[in-house]
């Protein structure tokens, strides 16, 4: 049996991210990235829709995407603290995705084919836009690792500044498939992208608690509009 | 004109010169003895932000040839995949400068986007995303113009 929270966590670690990412669409290095990056938000706010209405419905007190997404607050929010992380440069956006990817395709292939029908289907669509995410990603890690010096020092302090949040990509279960059993598969694969890109892989440190300072801000900016016009439509 | 003919006719918002129904987005049109018409249809991909506009044109071509009592249902199993888009489809694609995409599965067999203007495979990639979530950004090394192509999904 999945529960809410199962299906919350996949949800707000897509909507997080598509917030995220949607803020770079027109600050990109290039026009292309902007597209890129708007398109990649698109995939995330598209999973997360889809994962937020089966929460609604698990949950059974009438809650849809809308109200899931704007009439929440930051406590009840079930994302990994690594999506909610600020963006101060290009190289942090890289990195995320790339750390982000690397979790979600394994995610999505393995539930694609577990037991819960529902999520089975919204992971078998949004397992090839993975794909293309963690396959984007790579070819920018290994541009920026392997760049210029100053480009290779960008990266990795957008690597060694997430790196402590990427535990708790692997916390929770409640679902077909238990993050904590895609621990191994990622390591390899951020580890053999970082490696190629002449980048360090840092060492694994304890995720930071407290207050969740950035996720706050950006609920405040996401359900502003909601929130004083309760109902509102375009 | 049959439900199933008229909803045949709906083209997609984005890529306006195909049909839902050449493109694969159109899974079923159904009609149950009291004259109820169902449609079902599944998105290319997840976040598409036609799929609204396209719920909505089903529906107006529904009432236009007299099928006002319908629904439009979303299906995401199995999951839509370029290899739907019919032999018509990528004919009439090509023709509009969108080149068609390859095998979805072409893992280990690379072969060359043709350009839409001069048809020379010495085409690259420019930009892995596009004007669409469907497409890419291509340029022509022979005639040194740029093209769309929908990406092999």
């Amino acid at each position: 049996m999945t529960t809410v929270d199962y299906v919350l966590r996949l949800g707000d670690d897509a909507l997080v991210t598509a917030q995220r990412f949607g803020a770079w669409y027109a600050a990109g290095p290039e026009m292309e990235e902007d597209v890129a990056l708007a398109n990649i938000a698109l995939d995330q706010l598209g999973a997360a829709r889809l994962l937020l209405t089966y929460a609604g419905e698990l949950e059974g007190a009438g809650r849809d995407e809308d109200a899931l997404a704007y009439q929440r607050d930051a406590a009840a929010f079930r994302n990994c603290r690594l999506v909610e992380q600020p963006e101060p440069d290009f190289g942090v956006v890289i990195a995320k995705l790339l750390l982000l990817s690397a979790f979600q395709l394994p995610l999505y292939d393995a539930l694609a084919g577990a037991g819960d029908e529902r999520l089975a289907a919204i992971a078998g669509k949004a397992r090839k836009e993975s794909a293309y995410h963690l396959d984007h990603s790579t070819l920018w890690t290994l541009r920026l690792g392997d760049g210029t010096g100053e480009s290779h020092q960008r990266m990795q302090a957008a690597i060694d500044g997430l790196w402590p949040y990427t535990g708790g990509l692997f916390v929770g279960e409640g679902g077909p498939v238990a993050f904590a059993d895609l621990r191994t598969h990622w390591s390899s694969t951020v580890e053999e992208v970082l490696t190629r890109a002449t980048l360090t892989v840092p060492e694994t440190v304890a995720e930071p608690t407290g207050e969740r300072k950035h996720l706050v801000e950006l609920l405040a900016e996401m359900q502003e509009l909601h929130r004083a016009h309760p109902g509102a439509r375009w | 004109m049959t439900a199933r003919e008229a909803v045949a006719t709906v083209v997609d918002p984005e890529l306006r010169v195909v049909t839902i129904a050449e493109l694969g987005i159109l899974r079923d049109v159904e009609t149950d003895d009291r004259g109820h018409v169902t449609v079902t249809i599944t998105p290319t991909y997840t976040g598409c932000p036609a799929m609204d506009v396209i719920r909505e044109d089903i529906g107006a071509a529904l009432r236009a040839a007299g099928h006002a009592d319908h629904n439009v249902q979303t299906v995401f199993a199995p999951a839509w995949s370029t290899d739907w888009i019919s032999p018509e489809g990528r004919a009439k694609l090509a023709a509009a400068g969108i080149a068609p995409p390859g095998p979805s599965k072409s893992v280990t067999l690379t072969i060359a986007v043709r350009c839409t203007h001069c048809g020379s495979p010495e085409t690259e990639q420019l930009s892995r995303f596009g004007s669409t979530a469907c497409k890419a950004l291509w340029r022509c090394r022979t005639c040194g113009e740029p093209f769309d192509a929908i990406k092999a999904y």
